[in-house]
């Protein structure tokens, strides 16, 4: 591990559609350079919790958020703040991968156009092959570029839209279940991705594959009811849980 | 509780099961009855308006050489254009008799009518014909030149077998000797029925010739509408249906805003009609019986159905493409503009389409503006002046067809709402197209 400053701390977050009190009291600390998954069964607040770093519950009318999360030390629910700007410092990979009904370029392209962060064409094809690459998908369409980006696999779609939300250059990857909707061998090709991807960015996973937390991930965040029961090193947490309901989820006891 | 089934064969259906099967095949039966019988109205309804209004699309012509004498037409000889202008149609009209005189006498037609009987066949607008091309070429005069005049209505008609001799009766419009006479013509081939483009490019006519009426300036005012309708809807009925769909905020004001819309496409048309004589003409002084204000009120009536459909396509995109926008930080202005829009624009211009082929065929608020009527332009006039002169439109126009007596009239209503569909059809075939082409998998 290169550096374990903490990328984004939370402190007593909350939240609340109408009268549901989704999260209660969470507060956690993530390290960048590495990836951290959230586990839990479903409802337990963990995806809730994800969209809270990006700001993605802005948009959920009657949600609530309170508490502080830190980005950097700066309090990203600030008036100041503007979502706009913080959703490209901290992208977001989807659960079903959603590439746009466009082509392949230009899905992944979006993100720099917007953000004016190509000075030219040929600055912009630099960055779209760049961020393909990285998504680890460069070979396998860089004859089709201009291919729509809805006719490829599913496994292939979902680097797309790795790749696309890598091209914002942001510094916080955060990603919702990007696994489920795959088979095990677009499974297999993007964990290893996001183990790559771990060399330049904090990695947040939500999974419900205890295996997959295991594999990939330096810190696990065990979610139960709307609290975060346990979080903690990976090793440890598997291995030698210090809550007895972390236990009986990680041994299939509940769930 | 439940007892084990004594074993059945599955080869012998049970009571139950046979009752089903007949109740599936009456609900079967019901379903194509009703297709049937929708279906039969259709090509009943087809039948009769092609049967009733293809007529309107033929006309008789008849054939005429017209000695253009320079004794009547330019007394003085000198092929001035004012002193040509002076002659009236009522100048030109002895030339058709000396015209029927000369065939009688050239053909050798044995009749009893006089030559004004005789020119009474042929339309009362063959003398501004004539005199319109001898203004347009003075060169004409003192020659003898073919023209080709409508025939009146009642030989018309009586081409066509709407007019026969026991149906005329006392008609001082015709008589049985003139029609002998038009036996003779027709025979030598001078009358003769051929098809009548001024029908779709022409004007209205007065109540006097039936014969020389057409929906070209009606088709032109619609045309005018539409586009007043386009410009003004499609812009407004978007950008609010954005605004409703997606920024918005939850309260009871955009409710109500949202009921109303609602509510107001179920407006009655003539209630649009009304608003619109109150406000755009009695209140703004616009133009009367315009299209400009003709549009305006069918704007009204149609941008509760471009809401409607807008939203419905906006509705239609799929969530994951807003998150997937928002994501990777665009606005939410940007998300609308870059992608929800570009995917919903399919359903927009269908609604569009759709809304304006009601507001085409639409009738009742023109009726309350003045744009029912005759109304005597002719073609050059309505186009340049197009929004603020008076005008009608087709529906309009077939409407003042149906209701004048006489029966010619009644054809061309007929062949006016073959005109209109033509146009509906057409419209709905690039609103399904429209929907075909832009239609994408996501």
């Amino acid at each position: 591990m290169t550096s374990q400053t903490i990328k984004i701390s939370a402190r007593n977050v909350d939240v609340h559609y109408d009268k549901t009190h989704a999260i209660r009291g969470v507060c956690a600390e993530i390290p960048s350079n590495s990836v951290t998954a959230f586990i839990g069964p479903s409802g337990c607040g963990k995806s809730t919790f994800l969209r809270c770093l990006n700001r993605m519950n802005d948009t959920i009318k009657n949600c609530q958020v309170s508490g502080d999360i830190m980005l950097d030390g700066e309090d990203i629910y600030d008036p100041k703040v503007d979502p706009v700007q913080l959703r490209a410092k901290v992208g977001m990979v989807f659960q079903k991968p959603n590439p746009f009904p466009k082509s392949i370029y230009d899905n992944v392209a979006y993100g720099p156009r917007i953000h004016g962060l190509a000075r030219d064409k040929s600055d912009l094809d630099g960055i779209v092959e760049q961020a393909l690459r990285r998504a680890a998908i460069w070979g396998e369409v860089k004859d089709r570029l201009s291919a729509p980006g809805t006719g490829l696999s599913g496994g292939q779609q979902q680097r797309v839209c790795i790749a696309r939300a890598i091209a914002t250059a942001p510094e916080v990857l955060l990603m919702d279940e990007p696994c489920s909707a795959l088979d095990p061998i677009a499974t297999a090709q993007i964990e290893e991705l996001i183990d790559e991807l771990r060399q330049n960015y904090a990695v947040v996973i939500v999974t419900h594959s205890m295996h997959q937390a295991a594999r990939i991930s330096q810190k696990t965040a065990f979610f139960h009811m709307g609290t975060l029961v346990e979080f903690g090193d990976t090793k440890t947490v598997f291995t030698n849980p210090s809550d007895p309901q972390t236990e009986s989820y990680i041994t299939g006891r509940i769930g | 509780m439940i007892e084990p089934n004594p074993h059945k064969s599955l080869f012998v259906a049970s009571a139950q099961t046979k009752r089903r099967a007949t109740a599936e095949k009456r609900f079967h039966m019901l379903g194509l009855t009703a297709i049937f019988i929708a279906l039969s109205m259709l090509a009943i309804l087809m039948t009769t308006i092609v049967t009733k209004g293809s007529g309107a699309f033929q006309q008789s012509f008849i054939t005429l050489d017209v000695a253009l004498l320079e004794a009547k037409l330019d007394k003085k000889g000198t092929r001035n254009p004012d002193n040509l202008k002076k002659v009236t149609t009522f100048g030109y009209a002895p030339l058709i008799k000396a015209a029927m005189e000369q065939i009688v006498v050239a053909r050798g037609i044995e009749t009893d009518l006089t030559s004004k009987d005789m020119a009474a066949i042929v339309s009362k607008s063959a003398a501004a014909q004539m005199r319109d091309r001898v203004l347009n070429d003075p060169r004409l005069i003192g020659t003898t030149t073919e023209f080709k005049f409508l025939a009146n209505s009642w030989i018309d008609g009586y081409l066509k077998g709407r007019v026969t001799r026991e149906t005329i009766g006392k008609n001082k419009n015709i008589s049985s000797a003139q029609l002998d006479f038009a036996d003779r013509l027709i025979e030598l081939g001078i009358i003769e029925k051929s098809f009548n483009i001024q029908f779709i490019l022409g004007a209205d006519a007065s109540d006097q010739r039936p014969e020389d009426a057409g929906i070209g300036v009606a088709i032109i005012g619609s045309f005018a509408m539409m586009c007043v309708v386009l410009l003004l809807a499609l812009p407004i009925g978007v950008a609010a249906s954005i605004y409703l769909e997606e920024f918005a905020p939850e309260n009871r004001l955009t409710d109500f805003i949202e009921v109303n819309v609602a509510n107001l496409a179920a407006v009655p048309s003539i209630v649009f009609g009304i608003l619109g004589l109150a406000f755009f003409i009695n209140m703004m002084h616009l133009p009367q019986s315009a299209p400009l204000v003709g549009g305006l009120v069918l704007t009204l009536m149609t941008l509760p159905t471009i809401i409607i459909s807008t939203r419905a396509a906006l509705k239609a995109v799929p969530p994951s493409i807003r998150s997937a926008a928002l994501g990777v930080g665009a606005s939410k202005m940007q998300t609308t503009i870059h992608h929800v829009l570009p995917l919903a624009t399919p359903g927009i211009l269908t609604g569009t389409i759709l809304g304006l082929a009601q507001a085409l065929g639409e009738t009742a608020p023109l009726l309350l503006i003045g744009m029912i009527g005759y109304v005597a332009t002719n073609m050059p006039e309505t186009v340049s002046q197009g929004l603020f002169s008076p005008n009608s439109a087709m529906p309009a126009q077939i409407y003042e067809w149906a209701k004048r007596a006489d029966p010619a009239f009644y054809e061309r209503a007929w062949g006016g709402i073959i005109i209109l569909l033509i146009f509906l059809v057409t419209m709905n075939l690039i609103a399904v197209r429209l929907r075909r082409r832009f239609e994408r998998r996501w």
